[in-house]
Order: structure tokens, then sequence, then C-alpha cells
């Protein structure tokens, strides 16, 4: 039975590792490359590694940087922040990449991730959306790290994502990240029944409980953390036990 | 052990590269045929689309060169995900593509049984043996390995799918016939288990 997967975030900015609320008051809880070899010698599930600067400040990604993380990392991961050409992707998958996530660039140019699952595969392509909750209540989707609204909903444009090509939806509420209140499940549970490829839910896990939300009640296939694994004693892998204990399907180390 | 990865520019190469490092292996990459004179184990990584992968492989000049150094049984090779699809006679992805044709069979979507089997299948899952065979000596039956695609190999031979795994009804996660095998799931991604199979192949 096909595993549900618990996957740390890791938010890269400078060589530092930080960590926001909202997507803003940063701060820095260590370093990239030593998480990246405590979390591979503990063999999670996937990683998920963000540059959160490279949009903003229009670079493209740092390669050398990839390059010296993956080095030392022999579990999934994939890479975001900055990708906006075929070129970036390329380099990437060279550097040890296995899957990159495309955010900004796919308002601006949807035939980007198009074109990327065409040459590379939907497998490779995961396309990541970040909402927010509105005055009204309702859901917009926004770009350049929370900062650009796109007059979208959320769960139109993971059709449209879809569609284009991408093999999965990492969405993240920019209301719940960082809070630690438990994912935004009304948001999740919009996106998972309009699309069929996987969705990974984001912004929010506080405790084990909201893993489980996310994954029974809101139909996730995978949910990724960030600061409950930062700023608590919680793991990843007592979470997968806490999930199991629920009958949820998880990978146990032997 | 001197171990060739085909470099034909659809690849995780980074990741392959590293952990066939980490296992021991003597590495080099390669996007030169000539170049297979001097492999004793050959990875034909991958990820990507099966028609772009054939027109890329086809473009360097690797099918020919493939099959005049594998007509020598002590020279392994090792398809990984796309690089398995590869080895097929033929792939249904966006249209019908002449595969390799170094394991007889065919590559076709997988066809999720019900609206909670989604497709790519993503993740961890189990990978159940249908015969001893060395490239998977020492790993428990049923161990998880990850797996990221949407197409799936149907082997023409039974004997040659060495292992199932459990989704869409159950698809073959190893092929082997003879001295070219494939895994659809990525040893190079698969922590301990996916070492273990690495160090097999180098071996075996």
């Amino acid at each position: 039975m096909l595993k549900t997967r618990v996957i740390p975030t890791l938010l890269w900015k400078d060589l530092g590792l930080v960590k926001g609320i909202g997507f803003d008051s940063w701060r820095r809880v260590g370093t990239v490359l030593p998480s990246i070899k405590v979390y591979n010698t503990r063999e999670v599930d996937e990683l998920i590694l963000v540059d959160i600067t490279a949009t903003g400040e229009a670079r493209e990604p740092d390669y050398d940087s990839v390059e010296e993380f993956c080095a030392e990392c022999f579990v999934p991961l994939t890479v975001g922040g900055g990708i906006s050409s075929m070129d970036h992707i390329t380099r990437l998958l060279r550097a040890g990449a296995d899957k990159v996530s495309i955010n900004s660039a796919a308002y601006s140019r949807p035939t980007l991730v198009q074109e990327a699952s065409a040459r590379f595969g939907a497998q490779c392509i995961v396309a990541s959306i970040d909402a927010r909750r509105m005055p009204d209540g309702s859901l917009e989707c926004h770009s350049h790290r929370g900062s650009r609204p796109e007059r979208r909903h959320p769960a139109d444009w993971a059709v449209e994502l879809e569609k284009l090509g991408a093999g999965e939806i990492l969405i993240t509420s920019i209301d719940r990240d960082g809070t630690m209140l438990g994912y935004d499940l009304e948001l999740i549970q919009e996106l998972t029944a309009v699309v069929t490829i996987p969705v990974i839910a984001s912004g929010g896990a506080g405790n084990y409980n909201h893993m489980l939300h996310a994954v029974r009640d809101a139909g996730a296939s995978a949910v990724a953390a960030a600061s409950i694994f930062h700023f608590t004693e919680q793991t990843p892998l007592e979470a997968k036990k806490h999930l199991d204990a629920h009958g949820i399907p998880v990978r146990l180390l032997a | 052990m001197n171990v060739l990865i085909i470099d034909y520019g659809m690849s995780n190469l980074g990741s392959v590269r590293r952990a066939f490092e980490e296992c021991g292996a003597d590495v080099s990459v390669s996007a030169d045929p000539a170049d297979l004179d001097q492999a004793e184990r050959i990875v034909l990584p991958g990820v990507g689309a099966f028609p772009d992968g054939m027109a890329h492989l086809n473009a360097a000049g690797w099918p020919e060169k493939l099959r005049q150094t594998l007509a020598n049984p002590d020279i392994h090779l090792l398809g990984i995900c796309l690089g398995m699809q590869l080895l097929a006679a033929k792939g249904h992805e966006n249209g019908e593509t002449v595969g390799l044709g170094l394991i007889p069979g065919e590559v076709a979507r997988l066809d999720p049984g019900n609206t909670k089997e989604r497709i790519p299948h993503v993740g961890w899952n189990e990978v159940h043996f249908t015969r001893p065979h060395l490239l998977t000596d020492g790993i428990k039956d049923g161990t998880d390995f990850y797996f990221v695609h949407s197409y799936h190999f149907r082997t023409a031979v039974a004997t040659h799918a060495l292992a199932s795994t459990p989704y869409c009804g159950g698809f073959s996660s190893i092929v082997c016939a003879g001295n070219v095998m494939g895994a659809q799931f990525h040893p190079e991604k698969s922590s301990r288990p996916g070492f273990q199979i690495i160090r097999n192949f180098l071996t075996c």
C-alpha cells in the first residue's frame, strides 16, 4: 500500500535555515547542511528545500549550494525558489534535486509547467500554491512569497496546474504558516476534491493530530511541516507512529 | 567496479552519481557511447517522458552501442525509473514510441482502480519479490522503496518480473532479463534498502 508521507520543509535564506510566521518575521533556526544530514540519517520520507529569497531578489537558484546539500541527501529532495526557466530545472536536477517546485513563475508563464512536464515528466514537477484568506473569507493565490495577489482561486489554479502537467500540488496556507494552529483543512479539502494528482498539505502543523486531520479528513497524500520540527520535540517518525495508530498507512522503519 | 552512468540530458544525475559513489563504485558520467567499452556496470537513469528519452538516446547513438556491449553477459545494466521503462520494446506515453527492446514488453499508463489511487504514484510503497535474485539479496520481502511515476512496465515474459508493487492492481517494480535489470523505484533515494540494491547490482 502507498504510504502517507511526512515531509520536513527546510526554508533557506543566505545559507541559514529560517522559519517565519505568515511568510514574515523570519527567525534563524539553524544551518542547512547539518539539518539535511540529520534528516538523512533518520531516513525521512522526503524533504522540501526552498530558497525563499531567490524570486524576490530576481536571481536564479544557487546550484553550487544545492549540489553541496544534495551530496549528503539520499532521500527524495524537492528543491524550490527562483525557478523560472527550463535551464534552471536542468541544472537543479544535475545538482542533485529529484523534483522541483514551481510557484511564482507559473502565474506569469504557465507554459513553463507544461514544457517542464513534457520534458522531465509530470512526476518531477511539484506546483506550489500559496493561498491567503481575504477579509471576506474567500481564498486567493499569492506569488512572490505571499506578497503579490494573483486574482485566482487556489482550487481553480490547482485544476489548471494539473492540466498543464504538474505531478503534485504543494498547497500552503499563508495565514496558518508558522502559527502551529493546524492546517487550513477547508483549503486542502477544496483542492483534493478537484484534482487527481497528489496534494501535499502545508502551513500550520503544530501537533500530530493536525497531520492526521489533513490526511484523514481533508484527503492530503502527504503532510509538510517546518515549525513543529524546528521549535518542538516532535519528530517525523513520531508523527508517523501517530498516523499509524489511527489506521493511516505510513512507512515505519524496520 | 567501473560504473558508467549514461548522461542523455534527462536525469537526476547528481543523485544517482552520489549514491553509487557512496556504495563504493568508481563512477563516470558520460554522454559518449564510446565510453561503454570501459564499463563493467552501466546505469541508465531517467526522469522524464518516454518519447523524449528515446529521442535523446537515439540522437547520441546509444541503442546500437548498448546492444553490442550487453552481448557480453558479464556486463550488467540497471535502468532506473524511466531508464527501466526505456528497456521495453515499446512505450505508450504521448503516443507510441519504439524503446530499446532489451526486455520484451510495453510501457503503459497506470490505471487507477479507484479514486483514492492518485496518479502519479508518488511515495513509499512495498516491493514484493516474485522469486529470489542476487539483485534483491538481503532485502526483506515487502520493504518500502520510493516511487514517482505514472507509467509501468508490462513484461511480455512473466518471469522477467522480479518483484511487484500493490498499486493500480499491481505492477512490476523490478524487471530482469539476463544481464539487463531495471527498477521502477529510485534506489538512489530509498535510503538503506536502496543502497542494498545498488551494492547487490555492483557485485551480482
